[in-house]
């Protein structure tokens, strides 16, 4: 018995000194400059899983740039990658686990916002920094100063969107169809009936339904029945494609509209034709001649054999702000990166230049497309104070937006002659 | 009055669906007391069994009434094949056990084919092919009718009819009705008792495959789990009609898909969001058992202690 518990207590002792050695080990390398280890995590698997497909290949685009170009500072970028199958709850734990198992210096992600509200705590508590590539819910960055994105907010997405349905559709009454669980679409119904209510139009019906139900006939059959001019639908792809097939179905003209939830290739595999006439809202457009959006657009298509839809531009984005911002910060330490995070001042992004404000939040346009053959049509830039992009000249009033915001007006569609007209209200963002 | 029309259609729609699928856990309950809850595991792999019978064959890429006919009949002989297939290697060597060790079976080969899908359907949705050009009829005044309904109407009536001949215009039929009445007698008189329960688990499974490939016409997105929420509807449907018996999981189905498609209308209306949809199914199961447990068309057995 003695000696059991003498084996015992040796065996943990040694346990302890190797363990205490290995971590011993491993900040050494991370202070001398061996490699740079960044996580990222986002749904592979689940309902959203095209937007983790595509921040990963966006994320990884990025680092294979980096590493070819001989790294940051001298050292290489390494990549832990989790599957959160797209649920708050594993959300949470991945980054958990991608904090005190891979022990890495920042992370990546998440796009669903209520994910990323699950899972920014960990990280704000580690004090490990966390950029958002694309939650847009303004709750997110408001979990701590660890917590960054690089894209704009749904209370700027919301009322780009009922801007666009007042002004440019002309509609008077608008229908809501939200996902009820899904802080993103709860956000962007709350600005949008704020922005439309006060351009003078009216929420004539306001229904909602959760990601695993099958019909939405039952909602879409009230819809109609209350005759509105437009349907905001702040929902992700997955229901959105459905949503307008049924819609078709039941013989409902009005447009509907949406926000970057619906920005997937799978989107168009599920509604098909039956979206033609849709609108929605975006963050960059393929076809902005800017050289920074040309050249990302080509790389990617030429790696992954796909057009990047703007869930993979900011991948790309908040990946490359990151790697700018331990260049500037000389370091992985984190306060010292969360501070040269949060100094970022007009990086040339492919989704436009950024600039994050005191409240961590990227300042950037917002673009409206039309669908139309499983297409994202160009219709019209939006700008966040003032101004529309729709001619190049009034960008630089905007503010800061030298390369990319450099709106896409000029290419293959025809902006509608009232755009300027559109956004001369401010929408703080 | 188009409005409450077209919710009834929505509703009566879903619910031919939830009706397909309760047939099959009434009869395998009927015969063997069992609750077989990997049977909407079941019509998941039907819909899958049709996304990929409807690409091998190219007829994702052309609707036609052919291309979805043997779709359809394809993913049925395939969902019958599964369900012999877990009948033999799951719930047969155990059925000597109490009935508790079958029904904790049941839940494992659920468990077993949900994952088994993840891992190799993969978690992400996939898209299942219009195999049938869609078109929209007009009732009157606003309510229509599309031709997918029209299509799940006329689909599940005609098994429901095939399934009534079966079961009580054949010898088969008469033999899973003796089986069910009293499984040791039917076997004492000459019946091939484990070839009939064979029998019925290809019957049951082969129409939640129908029910898998119409559902993913109506919404084409598939994924590994989809048979979860659907699958326990389906058995509250049956419990709802009177578990064992047939035309109760018929009737059973379509007041549960009308109920749920009702509060997704008019629950606003006194105060329930529609969001509760999934929650009013499993409210009338409750009922059900402290009112009328032997459901709404079964006859209470004295069973012996």
């Amino acid at each position: 018995m003695k000696r059991t518990l003498m084996t015992l207590g040796l065996a943990t002792l040694l346990v302890v000194t190797f363990a205490c050695e290995r971590r011993g080990g491993e900040t050494g390398t991370a202070d001398s400059g061996g490699t740079i280890k960044v996580g990222i995590y986002g749904d592979l698997s689940g309902q959203t899983s095209s937007f983790g497909q595509s921040t990963k290949n966006g994320a990884l685009m990025a680092i294979d740039e980096i590493n070819a170009a001989g790294g940051i500072n001298g050292r290489k970028v390494e990549y832990v990658m989790e599957d959160d199958q797209g649920q708050p709850q594993q959300a949470s734990t991945v980054v958990t686990k991608l904090i005190n198992q891979d022990k890495v210096v920042a992370i990546i992600g998440e796009v669903a916002s209520s994910n990323s509200l699950a899972a920014a705590p960990k990280a704000q508590e580690a004090k490990v920094p966390m950029i958002s590539p694309s939650s847009t819910n303004p709750k997110v960055t408001q979990v701590g100063d660890y917590i960054f994105r690089v894209c704009f907010t749904d209370d700027f997405q919301g009322a780009v969107a009922a801007k666009f349905a007042a002004n440019t559709l002309h509609a008077k009454k608008a229908a809501i169809l939200g996902d009820f669980n899904s802080d993103y679409s709860k956000g962007m119904t709350q600005y949008f009936v704020q922005e439309f209510k006060g351009a003078g139009g009216q929420i004539v019906v306001q229904q909602s339904y959760t990601q695993t139900d099958a019909d939405f006939k039952g909602q879409l059959t009230n819809i109609r029945a209350a005759a509105p001019d437009v349907i905001f639908v702040p929902g992700y792809y997955g229901q959105v494609g459905v949503i307008a097939k049924q819609a078709k179905e039941l013989g409902i003209t009005a447009p509907l509209l949406g926000g970057d939830g619906w920005d997937s290739p799978k989107l168009f595999e599920l509604g098909g034709a039956a979206l033609d006439g849709n609108y929605m809202v975006n963050h960059y457009s393929t076809d902005d001649p800017s050289p920074a959006v040309q050249k990302f657009v080509s790389a990617y298509k030429a790696k992954y054999g796909a057009v990047p839809d703007a869930i993979a531009a900011l991948g790309y984005d908040a990946m490359n702000v990151l790697a700018d911002s331990i260049k500037r910060a000389g370091t992985t330490e984190s306060a010292k990166l969360r501070d040269a995070i949060a100094a970022t001042q007009g990086f040339t992004g492919v989704t436009g230049s950024i600039t994050l404000n005191a409240s961590r939040d990227a300042v950037k346009p917002a673009v409206v497309f039309e669908l139309r053959d499983k297409k994202l049509v160009y219709k019209e830039t939006i700008q966040p104070s003032g101004g529309t992009g729709a001619a190049p000249a009034a960008s630089p009033a905007a503010g800061a937006s030298p390369a990319a915001a450099a709106s896409p007006a000029n290419t293959n569609t025809t902006a509608p002659s009232n755009a300027n007209t559109n956004t001369n209200k401010n929408a703080t963002p | 009055m188009d409005t409450f029309v077209q919710q009834l259609i929505n509703g009566l729609t879903i619910g031919s669906i939830y009706a397909l699928i309760a047939l099959g856990y009434t009869m395998v309950y009927g015969i063997l007391r069992l609750i077989n809850f990997a049977h909407g595991d079941i019509y998941m792999l039907g819909a899958y069994s049709g996304y990929f019978i409807a690409h091998w064959l190219g007829f994702a890429s052309e609707p036609s009434v052919v291309g979805l006919a043997v779709t359809l009949v394809g993913s049925m002989a395939a969902a019958a094949l599964i369900g012999m297939a877990i009948e033999r290697f799951a719930y047969r060597p155990v059925r000597k056990y109490a009935r508790m060790t079958t029904l904790i079976t049941a839940i494992g080969v659920s468990l077993l084919l949900e994952n088994l899908g993840v891992v190799i359907f993969g978690g992400t949705p996939r898209s299942f092919p219009e195999l049938l050009q869609n078109e929209t009829y007009r009732l009157f005044g606003n309510a229509a009718i599309s031709k997918t309904q029209l299509l799940i109407f006329g689909v599940s009536l005609v098994l429901m009819i095939v399934l009534q001949f079966i079961v009580y215009r054949t010898k088969v039929g008469t033999a899973m009705r003796a089986v069910s009445f009293n499984l040791n007698s039917a076997k004492l008189m000459g019946i091939n008792t484990d070839a009939i329960i064979v029998f019925t688990f290809a019957l049951g499974s082969a129409l939640a495959a129908a029910g898998g490939v119409l559902t993913a016409q109506y919404n084409p997105t598939i994924y590994p789990l989809m048979g979860i929420i659907t699958g326990l509807k389906a058995f509250v449907a049956a419990v709802l009609g009177g578990i064992g018996n047939i035309p109760g999981a018929v009737l059973g189905g379509l007041l549960i898909g009308a109920a749920e498609t009702f509060v997704v209308g008019y629950g606003q209306l006194i105060g329930i969001p529609s969001t509760y949809r999934d929650a009013v199914a499993f409210a009338i199961l409750i009922l059900v058992l402290l009112f009328r447990p032997a459901g709404l068309l079964g006859t209470t057995v004295q069973e012996k202690v």
